[in-house]
Parts: structure tokens; C-alpha cells; sequence
């Protein structure tokens, strides 16, 4: 086993190349490369711990804004909402109160009208008894001879009537 | 290598000085620039070239830099879980471990003998392994020792011992615990020379059973070339096994000497 039998003759060579080389490593990898390495990683993970950071609160940013917008549309849906309600209900009284006025003018023409119908049968009628009573004298003074006064054979027509 | 047909599955953990470097030498020590050096220092510009692709620091990491990225997350996910509070501070030296063992074991599998190079897993040696596992015992006595002084020594006296089992507990602990560099350094050592064996002697099984007969093989050296493919496919798992359980035994053992308990 050469780890033996050369023990006495390269044990100084050994120890003293593996101490300078493995010193190298050690200062050079070790405490000079490794400590780099390591703070990369680490800015690394600061910068994504960072910007994972800024994404949630751009998030909770624009959640608000949005709850912001829905409150300002319903807002403004209900406004616009009771302003149509207002507008028919405006719409709505107008019609009435146009409706009634029409109406009322109507009524007054009916009753003009029928107020003139009513006057033209008076004075129709009141032309008929006369004109009844006109007849009635005459038929009298023809059948009996005698002679009946006018407010007479009125009287008389208007009671047959 | 070879003596006449003979394969020896322990050569390839022979350390040879490479570039007329035999005798260079500090203070008396031969610091011979071998083998195992040549491949720890490619270890380092390897794992240096794949930091390099997560040094670009982009916002949105390509394909590489989210690799070296996944693998530092992976160390800081493994001291955060297994240290807990103050086990930051503990990823530059996880990492580099888990990191350079990781990229030794590999590379050390790369099957560049058939390009003539020859791999040399430097993990497969304890004087390597063993460094390590005193580097990281090292670092769990001295925490330990500069953050609760004397206290430190309540970690081998479990909750709600009674007073008399504390004499036997005591000792039992102090030995598990000093035993840790070892099975450390020891785990990722055999794990290592066991698997490089296994293969070496699978693929001996293969060169001698064909060039002694086509019909040898046929019937040895075709099962152990598939045996072999099974082989490397667990060999490359248990490299990352053994540099994740190095890493994690070391937490482990710093969790300890941070928290005590």
C-alpha cells in the first residue's frame, strides 16, 4: 500500500502541497468567490421579495380603485335611475293635468251643446203648443162654433201634452 | 505498471515526484512537487474555473452561475440546518471542503488512461484525508474552547446524567469524541482507495481473462466490464456522498462546539 510505504518519504510533500492548495481554495473560493455568490443570491431574493412587495400592494391599489369605480356607477345608475323615475313620473302628472284640462273642455262643449239642444227643444216645443193650440182653437170654432181664446186652448194643449 | 501480465491495483496510489522536483525541499522536509500535488493544484484551477461562472452576478443567472449558486445554497442550506444560529459564518470553510473534496474525487475518476494520462485521486491518501479531519477537529476545539472555556467540557456529560454515571459517561464521550478526526479522515480515505481498487481489479480481470483466451473473455471479461460501467456510475455517487458527509460530520461537530448541545 503506497499510503504506507511511502509514508516516511512524501508525508512533507503531501501536507505541505495540500495545506497551499487547499489555503487557496480557502481564501481565494472560499472567503473571496463564495461571499459574492452568496450576496448575488440574496439580492436576488430582495429584489423578488421587493417586487412581489410592490405587485401585491399595485393589486390592493387597483382593487380599491375598482370598488371606488362600482361605487361611483352605482352611483350613478341609481341617480340616473331616479331621475327617470322622475321624468316619467313628471310625464306621467303632465298627461294627467293635460287629460284633465282636455276634458274639462270637452265637458264644457257638451254641455254647450246640450244646453243648446235643450234650448232649441223649448223653443220647438213651445212652437208646437202654439202651434197645437193654434189648431186646437181652430178645430173647436170649426166642430162647435164657438169661439175659444187663445190662452184657453193653450192651457188645454199644454195639459195634453 | 505491468510484470508480465500482472496488474497491480495499488500502483496507481503511488506518489512520484514529478519535474525533477525530487529533492526540493524546505527546512529539511522534501516538499517534492508529485503526482498528487500536480492533481491538487488541478483540483483548484478546475473548481477555481467553475467558481468563475457564478462570478458574473447577473439578475437572472444563466445555466452555470445558477450551478455554483445551487451548490453555495446547497452548503448555506447544509450550516443553517446543521449549525443553526451563527453557522454563516462557517460557509467559506464548508464550502471549500466540500468543494475541493467533491472535485478531487471526481477528477480522480475521469478515465484519462485512455488518453495515457494517469488520474491521481489525492483523496485516497490519509496524510491528505487526515489533514483535513485535523483542519476541521481543529477549528471545532478552538471555537469551542474560545467560546465556552472550560464549559466546552460539558458536551461530553449528557443532559440529566446522574452524578454517578457522570464518571463512567465522561470518559466514554471524551474518547468518542476525540475518535471524530479519525473516522473523519478514515471514512473518506477507504472510501476512496476501496472503490479505485475495485475497479483496478475488475479492469485486471478484464485485459488478463481476454488476452489469455477469447473464450475467457467472453465469459469473465465481458461480466466485469459491466460490473465495471455499475461500478464508476456508484463510484461517482459515493465521491459526492463522501464530500457531503465530510461536510456534514464537520456541521455536525461545529454545531457542537458552538451550542454544545
Amino acid at each position: 500500500m503506497p499510503q504506507i510505504a511511502q509514508l516516511a518519504a512524501t508525508y512533507s510533500s503531501q501536507i505541505f502541497w495540500l495545506l497551499l492548495t487547499f489555503g487557496i481554495v480557502f481564501f481565494v473560493i472560499g472567503l473571496g468567490m463564495v461571499p459574492k455568490v452568496q450576496s448575488t443570491v440574496d439580492a436576488r431574493d430582495k429584489k423578488i421579495a421587493d417586487d412581489l412587495e410592490a405587485a401585491k400592494a399595485n393589486s390592493a391599489a387597483a382593487d380599491a380603485l375598482e370598488a371606488d369605480w362600482r361605487a361611483k356607477e352605482n352611483e350613478a345608475r341609481a341617480d340616473a335611475q331616479a331621475k327617470l323615475a322622475e321624468a316619467k313620473a313628471k310625464a306621467a302628472k303632465d298627461r294627467e293635468a293635460k287629460l284633465a284640462k282636455e276634458d274639462a273642455a270637452i265637458g264644457e262643449k257638451l254641455a254647450a251643446a246640450e244646453a243648446e239642444i235643450e234650448a232649441g227643444r223649448g223653443k220647438a216645443l213651445g212652437e208646437i203648443e202654439a202651434v197645437a193650440a193654434e189648431a186646437a182653437a181652430d178645430i173647436v170654432r170649426r166642430l162647435a162654433g164657438t169661439d175659444v181664446s187663445a190662452d184657453a186652448a193653450l192651457k188645454a194643449v199644454k195639459a195634453v201634452i | 505498471m505491468a510484470e508480465s501480465g500482472k496488474i497491480d491495483p495499488m500502483h496507481q496510489f503511488a506518489i512520484e515526484p514529478m519535474f525533477g522536483t525530487d529533492h526540493l525541499a524546505i527546512g529539511g522536509y522534501n516538499i517534492a512537487f508529485t503526482n498528487s500535488a500536480l492533481w491538487m493544484v488541478i483540483t483548484v484551477v478546475v473548481l477555481w474555473v467553475f467558481m468563475l461562472g457564478g462570478m458574473k452576478r447577473e439578475l437572472v443567472p444563466g445555466r452555470w452561475q445558477a450551478a455554483v449558486e445551487s451548490m453555495t445554497g446547497f452548503i448555506a442550506k447544509l450550516t443553517d440546518e446543521n449549525i443553526g444560529k451563527g453557522g454563516r459564518k462557517y460557509v467559506p470553510y464548508i464550502f471549500s471542503l466540500f468543494m475541493f473534496i467533491l472535485f478531487a474525487n471526481l477528477l480522480g475518476l475521469l478515465p484519462l488512461g485512455v488518453i495515457g494520462l494517469h488520474p491521481f485521486t489525492f483523496t485516497s491518501h490519509f496524510t491528505v484525508t487526515g489533514v483535513l479531519a485535523i483542519l476541521s477537529f481543529s477549528i471545532v476545539l478552538i471555537v469551542g474552547f474560545f467560546k465556552h472555556g472550560i464549559k466546552f467540557f460539558s458536551l461530553f456529560i449528557p443532559h440529566g446524567t446522574p452524578l454517578p454515571m457522570v464518571l463512567v459517561i465522561f470518559p466514554i464521550e471524551l474518547v468518542s469524541f476525540l475518535f471524530r478526526p479519525f473516522s473523519l479522515g478514515l471514512r473518506l480515505f477507504v472510501a476512496m482507495i476501496a472503490g479505485h481498487i475495485l475497479l483496478k481489479v475488475l479492469a485486471g480481470f478484464v485485459i488478463n481473462s481476454a488476452n489469455a483466451s477469447p473464450l475467457w473473455g467472453g465469459v469473465v471479461g465481458i461480466p466485469s466490464f459491466a460490473l465495471m460501467i455499475g461500478v464508476s456510475a456508484l463510484e461517482v455517487l459515493v465521491a459526492g456522498i463522501q464530500a457531503y458527509v465530510f461536510a456534514l460530520l464537520t456541521s455536525l461537530y461545529i454545531h457542537d462546539a458552538e451550542h454544545l448541545h
